[in-house]
């Protein structure tokens, strides 16, 4: 039988089996890093802001007068993840509908921004928030005061969305 | 029976049947708004527009070939609606020609000019005809770039409706549905051409016993159900076949459940019992008694309080308290709200365990809810049933008659009752107190498990498979709607969406399973308590014996009673024949 061996010391040269100087030389890459121009970032300190395209965590537009929301369970329905929990009343209003009830469990959410992409009345949209802690499962179940967000904050979304949707 | 043509297709219907009712009966589908089965025609939606034509005859009165020998149609010049032309020999009808379909296209585009199309608010959205027909009939955009007419949204009709003027389609089912079968005509059009309305006739209301069944017929969204409006979106929802328990006519309904919850109760097509119709007092008090107040476990009395308990430990007090007495010193109580099931087996537990006659069952008539239309004055489900499957005295027992008599003099000292409410037991309300033992088979809180001894949590119509006896002796199948942690597994599917894929922890999932069992069941454990042992694994199981014990029953099966929406007892082999079931919203364009 004809037998090779290949092994990982028979690859190697006298000068690599010592280590010492492949130590080194690994040293001098690193050394030489930090002298180039930095990429990192000081997360959290230093915070990223990222464009009207982001898909972060979804939120729920509150106008002057109240939500937009009209509690219409699309979101909820196209959901991939079942994240969303909607539940309808009736308002005063003229737009006849409120959701008394509207809860995003975060930890079921995959921010595929389908919720957002199915609104009729564009009340729910992505938001740039991507800070996202939570320390219990109970937590990580958002309610209606948490979602809401003024549509000041929006701008870039609404904007983004008018023109590529 | 003449013959037509349909779209190609040689069919035959009765002499005097419309098209559109010819062609249903059939398995075709014509699309249409206005016409409904049990209403009469009113031929103004122009949505089911054919084009008919007749043989064309020769001069001796034959009819003309062409050279392949298929006869020469002439057609009627302007197209005709389908629902108020009569069938007749020979008759061709095209439905799915190009001329056809554009004229129900521009149907379409007519009806949606003035509609709000605001069907993310509307809680016919996802059963609606307007917008499955939209689908197939609409372009996807308007054409029209002028203001639509505006009309009020929120009109109340009365105690129960609520009329949306803009979503109305002007096809007068309800109207119709006033006259010809509530028999309260207090509604009508008002105005012309787009400003047609429906308006009530002066202090009038739409307030009768059936009013909420114009919800149903409404094509659109237009009617709302005050009790109902925004409580789910309809994908949201399960929907399981059941019977009304609400009097003895046995309605076939339909329990829309969410969350574990019923929200709303529909009716469901059989024509040998309630048509398309259920009254208003059922589909608005049979499903809060199964949402609330409900007994989730098992309790015994420890000093003067009614505490829970496992299944266990109720079975062990139960069968040790009842061994303390005589047995003629036991009262069994069946019931007619009760499916057959629960009362079979009572009666067998009697008879078998205890040796003992001493069964009775108390009635409820009620003159004054009695109609002409559904409502009869029985407003038990199932008495029928339950005398049927035994739960009659034998031979010197204790009837209901003298009961209280009996209590009064401690003959009788233990009750064993089956359901809970209190109304039902009226004649010997006062004796109770004095009896030394009371077992109840309990759905909800009420003042008999205040007074009871042991309380076994039974699951109630919504939640077991299980047959009652309606007025005409028509037997009927109701399936669970709800799930408890003892039919979890048999529901799997059935159940609505949010409940299948919730997981501990979403928090709509969060209220726990009832641990609630069938009358059936309860009686089984109970009697392997006693050392007898029942080998009934379902209710199927039970019934079956019922079906070879009780010759009435003969020849049944839950598979039958389904197939033919019931069977009649003693004519389990002459089953009423099948008709299509018309179902509007279910009725989808081909
Ligand atoms: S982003 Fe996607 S997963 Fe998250 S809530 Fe919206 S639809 Fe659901
Ligand atoms: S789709 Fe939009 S309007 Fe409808 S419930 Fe969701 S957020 Fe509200
Ligand atoms: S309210 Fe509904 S049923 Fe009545 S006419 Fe209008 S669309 Fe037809
Ligand atoms: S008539 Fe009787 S069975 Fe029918 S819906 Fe009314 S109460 Fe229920
Ligand atoms: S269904 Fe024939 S005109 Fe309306």
């Amino acid at each position: 039988m004809n037998i090779t061996k290949n092994t990982e010391a028979e690859r190697m040269n006298f000068w690599e089996k010592i280590y010492i100087p492949e130590i080194a030389r690994g040293l001098g890459l690193t050394l030489n890093q930090v002298f180039k121009p930095k990429f990192t970032r000081q997360y959290p300190e230093e915070v990223w802001e990222p464009e009207g395209s982001y898909r972060g965590r979804p939120v729920l537009v509150k106008e002057e007068t109240g939500e937009r929301c009209v509690a219409c369970g699309l979101c909820s329905r196209v959901c991939p993840a079942l994240a969303i929990e909607v539940q309808a009343s009736e308002t005063e209003k003229d737009k006849e509908r409120y959701p008394v009830k509207f809860e995003i469990n975060m930890l079921r959410c995959i921010f595929c921004g389908f919720c957002e992409e199915v609104c009729p009345e564009e009340a729910i949209v992505m938001s740039k928030d991507y800070h996202l802690v939570f320390q219990s499962q109970e937590e990580a179940i958002l309610s209606k005061d948490k979602l809401e967000v003024p549509i000041a904050k929006l701008q870039d979304r609404l904007e983004f969305l008018r023109q590529y949707r | 029976m003449p013959g037509i043509v349909l779209d190609g297709q040689k069919i035959e219907a009765a002499a005097g049947k419309t098209v559109i009712e010819a062609a249903y009966e059939n398995g075709f589908q014509i699309t249409h708004f206005c016409w409904h089965p049990e209403l009469s025609v009113s031929g103004n939606c122009r949505m089911c527009l054919v084009e008919i034509g007749m043989p064309k005859r020769m001069p001796d009165g034959s009819i003309q070939n062409d050279n392949e020998g298929n006869p020469v149609i002439s057609y009627f010049p302007k197209l005709q609606i389908a629902c108020a032309t009569t069938i007749a020999e020979g008759m061709h009808i095209n439905t799915k020609k190009e001329n056809v379909v554009k004229a129900q296209d521009a149907v379409m585009e007519f009806l949606l000019i003035n509609h709000p199309l605001d069907c993310p608010i509307c809680d016919e959205a996802g059963q609606c005809k307007l917008q499955e027909y939209g689908y197939k009939h609409s372009a996807g955009e308007s054409r029209f770039e002028e203001e639509k007419v505006h009309a009020p949204k929120r009109q109340s009709w009365g105690p129960t409706v609520v009329f949306d003027a803009e979503r109305c389609i002007k096809c007068s089912r309800c109207i119709r549905f006033a006259q010809e079968v509530a028999k309260q005509d207090v509604l009508t059009f008002v105005n012309r051409s787009d400003h047609v309305t429906i308006e009530l006739f002066d202090e009038k209301q739409f307030d009768n016993d059936y009013s909420m069944n114009v919800i149903d017929i409404c094509p659109v969204g237009a009617l709302t159900s005050k009790d109902f409006r925004f409580k789910a979106r309809v994908w949201d929802m399960s929907f399981n076949d059941s019977i009304c328990p609400g009097c003895a006519r046995g309605c076939n309904i339909k329990l829309g459940v969410r969350n574990n919850e019923i929200l709303r109760i529909e009716p469901r097509t059989n024509p040998y019992v309630n048509k398309y119709w259920m009254c208003d007092y059922g589909r608005l008090t049979q499903y809060k008694f199964v949402n609330e107040n409900r007994v989730t476990e098992p309790m015994i009395r420890w000093k003067n309080e009614l505490i829970p308990c496992s299944w266990d430990e109720a079975y062990a007090k139960a069968e040790e308290s009842l061994k303390k007495l005589k047995p003629e010193e036991i009262m069994f109580i069946g019931s007619g709200r009760t499916a057959n099931e629960g009362n079979y087996l009572l009666g067998k537990f009697a008879r078998e365990i205890f040796k003992s006659g001493n069964i009775g069952l108390f009635r409820d008539i009620d003159e004054s809810f009695k109609d002409d239309l559904l409502k009869v004055s029985d407003k038990k489900p199932n008495h029928l049933g339950a005398v049927e499957v035994g739960i009659v005295p034998g031979k010197d027992g204790v009837t209901v008659q003298n009961l209280p008599e009996k209590m009064r003099y401690k003959n009788i000292k233990a009750l064993y009752i089956i359901t809970d409410q209190i109304v039902d037991y009226r004649p010997i309300i006062d004796e109770l107190d004095d009896l030394e033992l009371i077992i109840v088979h309990a759905y909800n809180h009420t003042p008999l498990t205040k007074k009871a001894d042991i309380v076994f949590a039974a699951s109630t119509y919504a939640e077991i498979e299980g047959t009652y006896v309606n007025i005409d002796k028509r037997v009927q199948h109701l399936s669970p709607a709800l799930v408890t942690s003892e039919n979890m597994r048999f529901m799997g599917m059935k159940m609505s969406r949010l409940d299948k894929f919730g997981a501990p922890n979403d928090r709509w999932t969060q209220h726990k399973l009832r641990n609630t069992l069938p009358h059936w069941k309860i009686l089984t454990k109970l009697a392997e308590q006693f050392n007898v042992k029942w080998n009934y694994k379902s209710a199927k199981d039970v019934f079956k014996e019922i079906t070879e014990k009780i010759p009435s029953f003969a020849g049944m099966s839950y598979e039958k009673l389904i197939e033919y929406q019931g069977l009649t007892l003693g004519k389990a082999g002459q089953p009423d024949p099948k008709v299509i079931n018309y179902e509007s919203h279910v009725m989808k364009p081909n």
